[in-house]
């Protein structure tokens, strides 16, 4: 496979947009990251869009001809990807696969999720058919009583504590605050977590991600062409996607996620680099455990510890490791299909040294970690800087 | 739910039937048409599940499941049943804040919802505490 660039990116504003249709979001991301590339769109070969459920929250489906139409991109293939919460990361690594072929020069990757247009319980509801309906479902499990289900194990296993979850919640909002596309730009405190209404015990409502409007969008190029098209060019060094049983309850671990270790695995691999090597990572906090679990199975701590280091500061910005500089799902929200094209958007501004207050400096490599379901599902993208 | 749905699974819901697989011995729940280990080579006949299990994990819902609203808080648990398979259920006749993990359960038939005033009832098994 030839080598595979990141050559502009575009995010709307994530919240409740009830004043933005699902054709004007995606428009405006898919404008600015043209915009950002510096293409014209007749160079664009392809489209990949991230979407979970448009036949839930606006009873459309066929949302790839939509967006290639309302883009102005007629005829060019334009195919819908969805594999849940990792809708997005799957998208993006579709397009890499198409430019890394050779079969396009220059690909678009979005992600998108119009999630307000229905009822909160409705969109709960519709978030639920990503667990199994005939066996999790069924007896009354949510994606919130899942995760739940993960952290009184991890508590038990491990001695993690409620307040080193909300310790996750707290760092990501702040992070937020220096974020203007975030859903959430306000400090919360632990006691302030700790406080909040019970949702599915030991997760309290602020360690949920919300119910978030927004559209991402990246344009890939062939790494020759990007170098001639940027200074700035970002390399997708490594993919990796693996797959798990959809039931929580059919896996051997409930404090892994067997198919993030798998895909972290590969894109390592594939990139030539080790966890180590990772200066900052986006990583799939849809609820403050999956931030602890994911740390632990991306090797950036032993397993266990994920709460400590946490609570220590480490994937602070100015830690060892930052982890969602962007506010991740917690603080800047998660329009499901959005988050995985979101949180390389975020990368990339990272590698190019824009991400402004939120800057790690230095930073030269960079993960992405987007996961569908409760873990049926798991992408992993590292990017490295290509000049 | 559809009622054909709901009405395909009641041989498994009602009665715990997994499946055995003649190959490799191994017992899965839910039933599945092909052995994941053995694929083409496996045998699966239908095996009847014992009851007892033990708690591997638990939450409190205050905030319900689609059609649960008016049973908050409950608790919903990973057991692992004695047989070796795992399954998600709710722990009944209970009072939220006793499970413990590790807890003995035995699986009971309930009651689990209904599609409307005047349609199908679900049933299916929750766990409940065994109390030395
Ligand atoms: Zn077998």
């Amino acid at each position: 496979m030839r080598d595979v660039a990141v050559i502009g990116v575009g995010l709307t504003k994530f919240g409740e947009l009830w004043d933005v249709s699902f054709r004007e979001m995606m428009m405006e991301a898919g404008a600015r990251a043209i915009e950002n590339a510096g293409i014209d769109g007749k160079q664009i070969g392809a489209m990949y869009v991230g979407n979970m459920s448009s036949g839930q929250f606006i009873r459309q489906e066929h949302i790839s001809s939509i967006v290639a139409e309302h883009a102005g991109l007629l005829p060019i293939p334009s195919t819908r990807v969805e594999g849940a919460c990792a809708s997005g990361g799957l998208a993006l690594r579709q397009a890499v696969i198409d430019v890394g072929s050779g079969l396009h020069d220059i690909v678009v990757a979005a992600g998108i999720e119009k999630m307000t247009d229905v009822l909160t319980g409705v969109a709960t509801g519709a978030l639920a058919t990503a667990a199994d309906q005939e066996w999790e479902v069924f007896v009354g499990a949510t994606f919130p009583g899942l995760y739940a289900l993960m952290a009184r194990r991890h508590m038990y296993e491990f001695g993690t504590t409620e307040e080193q979850m909300a310790a996750v919640a707290v760092k990501n909002h702040h992070n937020a605050c220096f974020n203007t596309c975030a859903q959430y730009q306000m400090e919360i405190t632990v006691d302030d977590v700790m406080k909040s209404p019970p949702v599915t015990l030991p997760l309290k409502l602020l360690d949920c991600s919300p119910i978030t409007d927004g559209a991402a969008c990246v344009i890939l190029a062939s790494a020759e062409k990007a170098r001639k098209l940027t200074n700035t060019p970002i390399l997708v060094a490594g993919t990796g996607q693996a797959s798990d049983t959809i039931s929580l309850h059919s896996r051997s671990s409930l404090t892994s996620l067997q198919a993030t270790i798998e895909a972290a695995r590969k894109a390592y691999k594939m990139a030539g680099v080790k966890p180590d090597d990772i200066d900052l990572a986006e990583v799939h906090d849809c609820f403050t455990i999956a931030e602890i679990m994911a740390i632990e199975d991306l090797e950036f701590c032993k397993k266990g510890e994920g709460g400590k280091v946490t609570e220590q500061g480490e994937t602070a910005i100015g830690g060892r490791i930052p982890v969602n500089t962007s506010g991740g799902l917690k603080g800047k929200g998660h329009p499901v299909g959005a988050t995985g094209i979101a949180q390389v958007v975020e990368i990339v501004q990272q590698l190019r040294g824009e991400a402004g207050k939120r800057q790690v400096d230095g930073a030269e490599i960079g993960l992405a970690h987007n996961v569908g379901g409760s873990g049926g599902t798991a992408v992993v993208h590292v990017l490295r800087r290509g000049d | 739910m559809a009622v054909p749905r709901f009405w395909r699974e009641i041989p498994n819901r009602y009665n715990l039937v997994g499946a055995r697989c003649g190959n490799c011995n191994k017992i899965l729940f839910p039933p599945r048409s092909i052995c994941p280990s053995c694929r083409r080579m496996g045998k699966l006949e239908p095996y009847r599940l014992k009851r007892q299990g033990k708690v591997l994990s638990y939450t409190v819902a205050h905030v319900a499941a689609e059609g649960f609203e008016d049973q908050v808080p409950y608790v919903l648990a990973i057991i692992e049943l004695e047989d070796g398979p795992r399954l998600t259920a709710q722990i009944t006749d209970c009072n939220p804040d006793e499970v413990k993990i590790g807890d003995e359960v035995e699986m009971v038939f309930r009651r689990m919802g209904e599609e409307s005033q005047d349609g199908v009832i679900y049933y299916g098994f929750k766990g409940r505490l065994i109390k030395p």
